[in-house]
């Protein structure tokens, strides 16, 4: 009898606890796949395509499936560490050089208003219309590159962002170096 | 006044090196060979440049207009011609050039009509506008527009106005010898800023090593009968920050997150800045000059009235420095940075000039390690610990610094003036701020970037869809036309019926092909060769063979035999195929 209703209470707890679980996973279910956003984040969002993926989402979807980390090169050697940090993978070198950050200009002289960059901009940081001049919003521009090619004048070029007071950071304190008489720095390895 | 005064935690006392230049008056400093003016010298908005090159300005006509609310207008300090409006050096730590009004003087010195300002009859907004107009900005460091800071947080009751006279950074002494020599014109303003405000009780804060201008503002405050408090606080760096000093005053502090001090009902503000604006009120005299220690490496250390603009290498030549100058350290020894090179005009936050040389500042000995002594913690008087976020600042673990409230840290360089081991500190602060900032910019940069990609892809979805819908809906019309021609086609030639009722659909379908085959059959033949009549016999010539090779390729009946000659128009509507 005792052993009937220890299974029973067992059973129940059972019963109990799994309608519980069930309930959980269905009350708290995840949308999505939230480590995919938390790639995406780290990931410049310039959806310039460098890496192969037609924008920064299918990128972070690729990454978490085991697509390398160091596609991305607007991003930079410190988009892959924390990428690396974030997944718990081993940091690489960047799979490409890494360049400063850039904005495309148009050459407005030249610029015949073909509206070829305007379908090509991701981010729609390019204002004109068809047979007007084109420019582009220097403030929406990720560098993307990806208005160079379509270009039939060759009109746009990339430049790099100037440093102003606006922009400007301090600098990492550098240790400066001691400079060390040669007779005594022979003395120091003499020592050594 | 007895009254119970309170600390602040930390604090040091370097050695104040005051006494070279508080002994003599403020002279005139004179006039500059030329002035430039940066647009930006204040929080906040950029001042949109309103004089070209070549205009003639007269002595406080505007030449920066302010931009937003929280910007200054910038004037002109004396009469003369505008020579360039251009990128100019400006004294900031990164060297970098800004937008700035260059002016020759004309010597004549020639004024604008100004205009004062009855500000117990004008409504608060216009004296505010009137402060704007007049480029008032805080003179203690920051320079945030003095306006900005003179309304009371809506639901807070404004307790204390507290006016900085502390000046507690060594070497400098021009608050000092305004409060001795301006004391009146001082408290006037003082009680402007009263008037705006409406506080509770108005304290005047002045550290104890200056007795004679406590004593010359008490006279001012007496003979003026005002009922401001002149408080001594005691003397230790840096009391002369506004939390300190309101911690020292009234025993409030202040929340690191907290944005304005008006949020608490206290408000602080500058001796020199109640003094301009006092100037600007009563005599219309926008801010073009200001009082400046120059001192340091110098024969002749003193303060002097100098007109904004002015560059800082002329400045320093009266005070005759000494042969191993090798540089001009702008603002005190503890928070000021040594300035790019002489041409860098004096501006409205300038309050001390200190000629550099290895005597006065010997060069820093190396960094070494960090010994978690905790002497920089025991020194901050924010209750920081600087040794921790120099650890992660180090590290660029930038999200630990934060934690460690990097943000709330002033850069007063009390860690680093006590740090055994010789560690920037502040700079690697500075270096960890910027590099947040830059990051919030990026973020922010990215998430737009990011919206943006978004709704393209959504429009262009859109714009499929629609299009889709569209090219279905007329592909429909079509359709619909056509059977209905069909079927009227049918009606007509009296076709089968039962076929057609049978497979309406199919005979529908068939007969619009064979209509439209008709039709285009007809409309082919009915097509005459046009321009032939007077052709000459070359050219006839020509179309006999064109339209020979036609014929031969079967892209028309053979109408050459039985009609004269077929040309161009005929082959054109005749498709190729």
């Amino acid at each position: 009898m005792d052993i009937l209703l220890a299974i029973a209470i067992m059973a129940l707890g059972a019963v109990v606890l799994g309608a519980l679980l069930g309930f959980a996973s269905i009350k708290f279910k995840v949308e999505g796949d939230p480590l995919v956003e938390k790639v995406e984040a780290i990931l410049p969002q310039t959806q310039c395509g460098q890496c192969g993926f037609p924008g920064c989402k299918p990128y972070a979807e690729a990454i978490v499936n085991g697509e390398e980390i160091n596609k991305c090169p607007p991003g930079g050697s410190e988009g892959v560490q924390r990428l690396a940090d974030l997944l718990g993978r081993e940091v690489k070198p960047l799979d490409a050089e890494e360049k400063p950050k850039q904005i495309a200009i148009i050459d407005e002289n030249t610029c015949i208003g073909c509206t070829l960059c305007i379908q090509s901009c991701p981010v729609d940081a390019i204002v004109g219309a068809a047979k007007q001049m084109h420019t582009i919003i220097a403030q929406q521009c990720t560098g993307c590159e990806l208005c160079l090619p379509p270009c039939p004048v060759e009109c746009i070029h990339m430049a790099v962002i100037p440093e102003t007071i606006d922009n400007w950071k301090w600098k990492y304190p550098v240790v400066a170096m001691q400079v060390v008489a040669a007779d005594k720095a022979a003395a120091i390895k003499e020592a050594a | 006044m007895l009254m119970d005064l309170f600390k602040f935690k930390g604090g040091v006392k370097p050695p104040s090196n005051k006494l070279q230049s508080n002994h003599l008056p403020i002279a005139q400093a004179p006039m500059p060979s030329r002035l430039v003016m940066p647009l930006h010298q204040s929080i906040g908005g950029t001042p949109r440049p309103i004089v070209a090159a070549g205009d003639h300005v007269l002595k406080g006509q505007m030449i920066g207009e302010a931009d937003g609310w929280i910007s200054a207008a910038v004037h002109a300090p004396t009469s003369g011609t505008v020579v360039e409006v251009a990128m100019h050096v400006r004294p900031h730590p990164s060297g970098l050039d800004s937008l700035c009004v260059v002016i020759e003087p004309d010597g004549k010195d020639e004024w604008i009509a100004r205009t004062p300002i009855d500000h117990n009859a004008a409504a608060p907004a216009d004296v505010f506008h009137h402060l704007q107009q007049c480029g008032i900005v805080g003179l203690g460091g920051a320079g945030f527009p003095a306006h900005g800071k003179l309304t009371p947080t809506k639901g807070v009751p404004m307790d204390e106005l507290i006016i900085n006279g502390a000046e507690c950074e060594p070497f400098i002494t021009c608050d000092d010898l305004l409060m001795r020599e301006r004391a009146d014109e001082v408290v006037r303003g003082i009680a402007v800023f009263r008037d705006l405000l409406q506080p509770k009780k108005v304290l005047i804060g002045i550290e104890d090593n200056k007795p004679e201008a406590i004593a010359a503002m008490r006279a001012a405050v007496d003979a003026l009968n005002e009922p401001f408090s002149v408080v001594a606080v005691p003397t230790l760096y840096p009391a002369g920050g506004a939390k300190q000093l309101i911690r020292v005053l009234t025993g409030k502090e202040v929340p690191g997150s907290m944005r304005s001090t008006a949020d608490m009902g206290v408000q602080v503000f500058n001796v020199g800045t109640a003094y301009s604006a006092w100037r600007a009120i009563a005599h219309g005299e926008p801010l073009i000059s200001r009082i400046l220690t120059v001192t340091g490496n110098v024969h002749a250390p003193r303060n002097y009235e100098v007109l904004i603009g002015t560059p800082m290498g002329e400045l320093l030549a009266l005070a005759q420095p000494h042969p191993d100058t090798d540089g001009i350290l702008m603002g005190g020894p503890m928070m000021g940075f040594l300035i790019p090179n002489p041409q860098v005009p004096v501006v409205k936050t300038t309050n001390c000039l200190i000629a550099h040389d290895d005597r006065l500042f010997p060069p820093k000995a190396p960094e070494m390690p960090c010994i978690r002594c905790g002497a920089c913690a025991r020194a901050c008087p924010h209750e920081l610990q600087p040794f921790e976020m120099y650890w992660f600042s180090r590290a660029k673990n930038f999200g630990k610094t934060q934690e460690y409230n990097i943000f709330d840290c002033i850069e007063c360089g009390c860690c680093s003036y006590v740090c055994p081991s010789r560690i920037p500190l502040v700079q690697y602060f500075r270096f960890a701020k910027s590099e947040i900032w830059a990051r919030e910019r990026e973020k922010n940069a990215s998430d737009q970037a990011k919206a943006r990609f978004e709704f393209k892809q959504l429009r262009e979805e859109r714009e499929k869809a629609d299009k889709a819908e569209k090219l279905a809906k007329a592909a429909a019309a079509q359709a619909a036309k056509k059977a209905a021609e069909a079927a009227a086609a049918a009606a007509e030639s009296g076709a089968d019926a039962a076929v057609a009722t049978a497979a309406p659909e199919m005979d529908a379908k068939r007969a619009a092909i064979e209509a439209a085959m008709a039709r285009a059959k007809a409309q082919r033949e009915a097509v005459q060769p046009k321009n032939t009549e007077h052709l000459a016999p070359d050219q006839q010539k020509a179309a006999d063979e064109i339209e020979a090779r036609r014929v031969a390729a079967h892209l028309i009946e053979d109408r050459v035999s039985s009609e004269k000659a077929t040309a161009a128009p005929t082959a054109q509507l005749d498709p190729k195929s």
